[in-house]
């Protein structure tokens, strides 16, 4: 597919499609580490079924990244034969899994940002990139909305329930600044009216956030010290291990078929 | 959420219908186990209707439900059997009538 774009939005949305799909990739890799092994069977299919929706998404916005690049690589070749630093994703969501309360509270930071993003990013000047947004909105409402119940009943249950959230709250904090980080790349699409700026964004997260905190008894985090590096490909410590499993099979086999 | 942090037990047993079109009615799906109505809408919906399969969930705590015991099966639904002039069959069909 050829789209009539000149050469520096081409690589600029070229970029800004990989953090898009490498956010999904690798927090629907690390949901699918539940499989198997949530708390309860019920809750394993739901964060199974979250997972599938991430790796779909992300198998959107990559083929399209894909086919944007058109230098003969696939979606494939990106997921898996891409290493760390190439990779783009949200340090927060490489964070491993750690408890059930680290995969809700970490999930309800990014979905609770998801609602707000993808509704600004379906009304984008660039229709293919619209159209997979505007599908992710179901979706995503329906990850927040699971997480969302799941984070006041952890808040406002027992007490252990309400310290392993305050914990995984706490910890996690420091990776939300990042969820709206923005470069040069974001300036270009902007200026170019492919992307809107959606200033209000990050107000209307902590917004929402805090109200849901609140209600779930827990303390919104006063760290200041925040932490970014992922969409420049400098990740922490537990991205590398989660690509070596996740690519493992593809980089030993190439181009193995089922 | 008072409840929950008192009951550490087990979590409550949620019987699950489903409806797969409007209008039709909701059948009993199976079950699923659930802290609150809300989980249990919420569980109902991954286990059973994870591809699309409904178009309205019900969840009812299983132990709401009022149900026959198996010792009633003999006067509880026996005596139509044997009581034939209760069916329609018993009773003929003018001719004409087609279909029936």
């Amino acid at each position: 597919m050829s789209y009539k774009l000149n050469n520096d939005v081409r690589s600029a949305l070229f970029e800004y499609l990989l953090r898009l799909g490498d956010d999904k990739l690798i927090l629907g890799h690390r949901l699918s580490e539940w499989c198997g092994h949530a708390p309860i069977l019920e809750e394993d299919i739901a964060l199974t079924n979250i997972a599938l929706d991430c790796v779909g998404q992300a198998s959107a916005f990559l083929t399209l990244a894909a086919e944007l690049e058109n230098k003969g690589r696939s979606e494939d070749d990106l997921a898996y034969l891409r290493n760390e630093i190439q990779f783009k994703n949200l340090l927060l969501l490489e964070q491993l899994n750690k408890d059930f309360a680290y995969t809700i509270a970490r999930q309800f930071f990014y979905s609770s940002f998801g609602i707000y993003f993808f509704q600004d990013l379906a009304k984008c000047k660039f229709e293919p990139l619209a159209g997979i947004s505007s599908k992710t909105i179901k979706e995503t409402s329906y990850h927040l909305r699971h997480c969302k119940e799941w984070m006041l009943r952890l808040g406002d249950g027992t007490e252990e329930s309400h310290n392993k959230a305050q914990e995984a709250v706490n910890d996690l904090w420091r990776f939300t600044e990042e969820l709206f980080f923005k470069n040069e790349i974001d300036e270009l699409l902007i200026q170019e009216n492919i992307l809107i700026d959606s200033n209000p964004l990050k107000q209307k997260w902590r917004d929402y956030v805090e109200e849901i905190l609140t209600q779930a008894t827990l303390q919104i985090p006063q760290n200041e010290n925040m932490q970014i590096g992922g969409r420049h490909g400098i990740h922490t410590e537990h991205l590398g291990h989660l690509l070596a499993e996740m690519q493992i099979l593809a980089r030993s086999y190439p181009n193995a078929k089922w | 959420m008072a409840e929950l942090s008192k009951e550490k037990s087990e979590w409550k047993v949620w019987e699950v219908f489903t409806q797969l079109k409007t209008g039709e009615p909701h059948i009993h799906a199976g079950n699923v186990h659930a802290p609150d109505a809300e989980m249990a809408l919420q569980n109902a919906r991954d286990v059973y209707s994870r591809r699309n399969e409904a178009v309205s969930l019900w969840v009812v705590p299983a132990d709401q439900l009022v149900a026959t015991s198996p010792s009633d099966s003999g006067p509880f639904f026996e005596p139509a059997n044997d009581k034939i002039y209760r069916h329609p069959q018993f009773y003929k069909i003018p001719k004409g009538v087609r279909g029936f």
